[in-house]
């Protein structure tokens, strides 16, 4: 029978190959930027499990607002990414450095 | 029985291509296995019944945010082969963060805390399948006790496409556009010339 542990074991996975995905791609926003959607997808999948395996629906809701800020933060940063590879022709990331942050 | 074949077939798909997302050499393709990850977890999402977060995840998700994704990638010019250099320089440091990672997950997963949970202590219980669906019961209490979530929720996406839109619009000097303030301004003078031909002789232009 699957239970609460499958999922949690599941959204681990997707959480360790997110954080995985953003170490070995350093120099690739946009493959980072996914990254960051599969560890937002696990946080997801975690919400919704417990939400499920304790009746609550809160966690149903709360995932629903992750969702929105996800889609929010892709917006955003491949608008900044838009733009700041009209203004320098490359999306390198090593070669983010203009701000000198 | 059938439950448990649809879990671990879903679930190693996502998982599979989930790490097809991080490796693959081509963007397009990540997108791609992106997409594949995010059904199947909807796939995973139905099985636990949680219907309305998963039509959510193939709508806004593969519909919206992985298409805009498709477009980016396939619009910017860039040189993918160069951006995959050093994925093996890091793979030994990413493969030990991740197995630490994972390890320290699957330890938490296991424990159990004894804690016993009444129905007064939850916010909102789930009420019964044969009351209402899912989707049902999340708007039930989406458009009351989180009405304020909900607006700012609205609020986040506003502000988040406001700022897309002010980001990358750009005025070219060579395309004309249209000024309105100048065509409501213009004097009838301007526009109107009365003139009194002759027969036969026409307007001289």
């Amino acid at each position: 029978m699957i239970g609460l542990t499958h999922y949690l074991v599941f959204a681990a996975a997707l959480f360790t190959i997110g954080v995985f995905g953003i170490f070995v791609n350093r120099k690739n926003i946009i493959v980072i930027l996914m990254s960051i959607e599969l560890i937002l997808l696990a946080v997801n999948v975690n919400l919704v499990a417990f939400s499920v395996f304790s009746g609550d629906l809160v966690g149903q809701v709360f995932a629903m607002f992750v969702l929105t800020v996800a889609a929010a933060e892709a917006a955003i940063g491949l608008a900044i990414l838009v733009v700041y590879f009209r203004n320098r022709g490359t999306i390198a990331v090593e070669d983010l450095n203009i701000m000198k942050g | 029985m059938l439950i448990s074949a649809a879990f671990y077939i879903l679930s190693a798909i996502a998982i599979i291509s989930a790490l097809m997302v991080v490796a693959a050499k081509n963007p397009v393709h990540s997108v791609l296995f992106l997409v594949l990850t995010f059904f199947t977890t909807a796939g995973l999402f139905v099985l636990i019944g949680a219907e309305y977060l998963a039509m959510l995840l193939v709508v806004v998700y593969v519909g919206a945010v992985m298409v805009l994704f498709l477009f980016v990638v396939m619009m910017l010019d860039i040189d993918f082969v160069e951006l995959k250099q050093g994925f093996t320089r890091y793979l030994p440091l990413g493969a030990g963060v991740a197995i630490t990672l994972f390890a320290m997950f699957i330890l938490v997963s296991n424990t159990r805390i004894a804690v016993n949970i009444g129905a007064g202590d939850l916010a909102s219980p789930t009420p019964s399948t044969d009351i209402a669906n899912n989707a049902e019961a999340i708007g039930k209490i989406l458009y009351t006790d989180y009405i304020l979530f909900f607006q700012l929720a609205g609020l986040v996406l506003f502000v988040a496409m406001i700022g897309a839109i002010v980001l990358t619009l750009r005025h070219r000097d060579n395309v004309k556009r249209q000024n309105v303030t100048k065509q409501v301004g213009r004097p009838r003078a301007e526009g109107v010339e009365l003139m009194d031909p002759k027969s036969g002789e026409g307007v001289a232009l």
